[in-house]
């Protein structure tokens, strides 16, 4: 039976891991070679990496250490950040990478979606989208969740699937770092339009945030978090010993 | 030596990777002298059963695939790598394989639940067919270990040949085999330890 899936993410400027709350006041964590390798050997299903650097050299450090990771830990790798052209998919995808996501970069060229899914194959192109209420209606919003484009979320991620896009990463900005749960109303309005797979992201507090959004919603595939994680508040272990407990099927490596 | 087949489908990083923290001597080549002296062969692919289909030939590479196979020499191929050698995919239209295992490639949504979400992408578990001698590249896997799939099409109509199965809606083939030539639908160079340890069976065939 195909499993729910546990997804670190982990965001790297200048090497280095760091986790924001609410996108703002980033905060150290360790080495994402590390990391990644205590991840893997703790059951994670697979681990996304979002290059939050902007300079060329930053970049650089950015593939040396995806290329580490690659050749040190073998479960799928998910990157993002900075995914503007298919040369950025290029560029990535030589260094490891199984799949790439895709955000702002798609806002501002739709066309990006179709060219690199032709190009690399749709399972290969990831929809991540950053969402927030506004004025009651889900919307979209760009560059790390600074700028609203006042694009609605729902008819987004349609044009996405329909562009190509292999898999939706819904981040809700509303409940991220919040720590009170996924946004299951937000899941459930797009789990209802789209048949891609989704990775619910923004929110997880404890082991009980990731139960309550496999039960409320059968067509969520995968659970990402960041700094739960990273600081070992919740053990990727014991969320998936919990998950099996409660009927949820997840891939145990132990 | 190992050597990586190379006509320019797929993203061979991982397996390359994962060959060399084996300690194996692997090479991606399209070198035909090359491949003829190496000692077991991978046929990687990811994309679309027709073009993949149509590089190999370009590249000569379909040629000394069935010529090396002939041989006896162990070939395993991956994901579409592991399609192509089958008779025949339906993936958009009717292509020819390269016929060194009996049956078709067909698309999953025509052998599952029509709910069930395409491609099948993720973790998924394997069991082996019943009263069958367990294949050789699980010399170091149990049933029920999980591995990473990423697939719209599988292979059918190919009973005989099957070494596993994997649950989606119905019972997929997770990995075939005729003789020396071996297919896995599963990435195992995605598939953490289980994975290197079915590659590691492979390397000792």
């Amino acid at each position: 039976m195909l499993t729910k899936r546990i997804i670190p993410c982990l965001d790297v400027r200048d090497g280095e891991v760091v986790k924001g709350v609410n996108f703002k006041g980033l905060s150290r964590v360790s080495s994402p070679v590390d990391l990644a390798k205590h991840y893997s050997e703790c059951g994670a299903d697979e681990l996304v990496f979002y290059d939050i650097t902007a300079s060329f050299e930053g970049r650089r450090l950015f593939t040396d250490i995806l290329k580490e990771v690659a050749s040190t830990i073998f479960i799928p790798l998910t990157v993002g950040g900075g995914i503007n052209t298919p040369a950025d998919f290029d560029r990535v995808l030589k260094c490891g990478a199984d799949k790439v996501s895709v955000n702002s970069g798609a806002i501002k060229n739709p066309g990006l979606i179709r060219e690199a899914a032709e190009i690399y194959g749709s399972q290969c192109v990831v929809l991540s989208v950053d969402v927030k209420r506004v004025n009651g209606k889900f919307t979209v919003f760009a560059k790390g969740g600074r700028e609203n484009t006042g694009i609605d979320a729902i008819e987004w991620i349609k044009r996405g699937e329909d562009a190509g896009a292999g898999e939706i990463v819904l981040n809700s900005i509303d409940t991220d770092g919040v720590k009170k749960g996924f946004d299951l109303e937000m899941l459930r309005a797009v789990t209802e339009v789209t048949s891609l797979p989704v990775i619910a992201s923004g929110g997880a507090g404890c082991i009980d945030d990731f139960i309550t959004l496999f039960k409320d919603n059968d067509k969520v595939d995968a659970g990402l978090a960041a700094s739960i994680f990273h600081f070992g508040e919740v053990e990727i272990k014991d969320l998936k010993n919990t998950l099996a407990d409660n009927g949820i099927s997840v891939r145990k490596v132990w | 030596m190992l050597a990586i087949i190379d006509y320019g489908v797929g993203n061979i990083f991982s397996l390359s990777a994962s060959l060399k923290t084996l300690g194996q001597d692997a090479v991606l080549t399209s070198d035909i002298k090359t491949i003829e002296q190496s000692d077991r062969i991978i046929l990687p692919g990811v994309g679309a059963f027709r073009d993949a289909a149509e590089k190999l030939r370009e590249t000569g590479m379909w040629d000394v695939v069935l010529s090396e196979a002939a041989k006896g020499k162990p070939i395993l191929g991956i994901c579409l790598g592991m399609q192509m050698l089958f008779d025949k995919s339906y993936e958009y239209g009717e292509y020819e394989g390269l016929g060194l295992i009996s049956g078709d490639v067909v698309p999953i949504s025509s052998v599952t639940d029509a709910d069930l979400k395409i491609p099948h992408m993720g973790w998924n578990s394997l069991s082996f067919p019943e009263g069958k001698e367990k294949s050789r590249l699980y010399k170091y896997t149990n049933e029920g270990d999980y591995v990473y799939f990423v697939h719209s099409y599988c292979a059918a109509n190919c009973e005989s040949a099957v070494s596993a199965k994997t649950h989606y809606g119905a019972d997929l083939t997770a990995s075939a085999e005729n003789g020396n030539v071996y297919g896995t639908q599963f990435h195992p160079e995605k598939s953490g330890n289980i994975g290197l340890k079915i590659l590691k069976a492979f390397c000792e065939i």
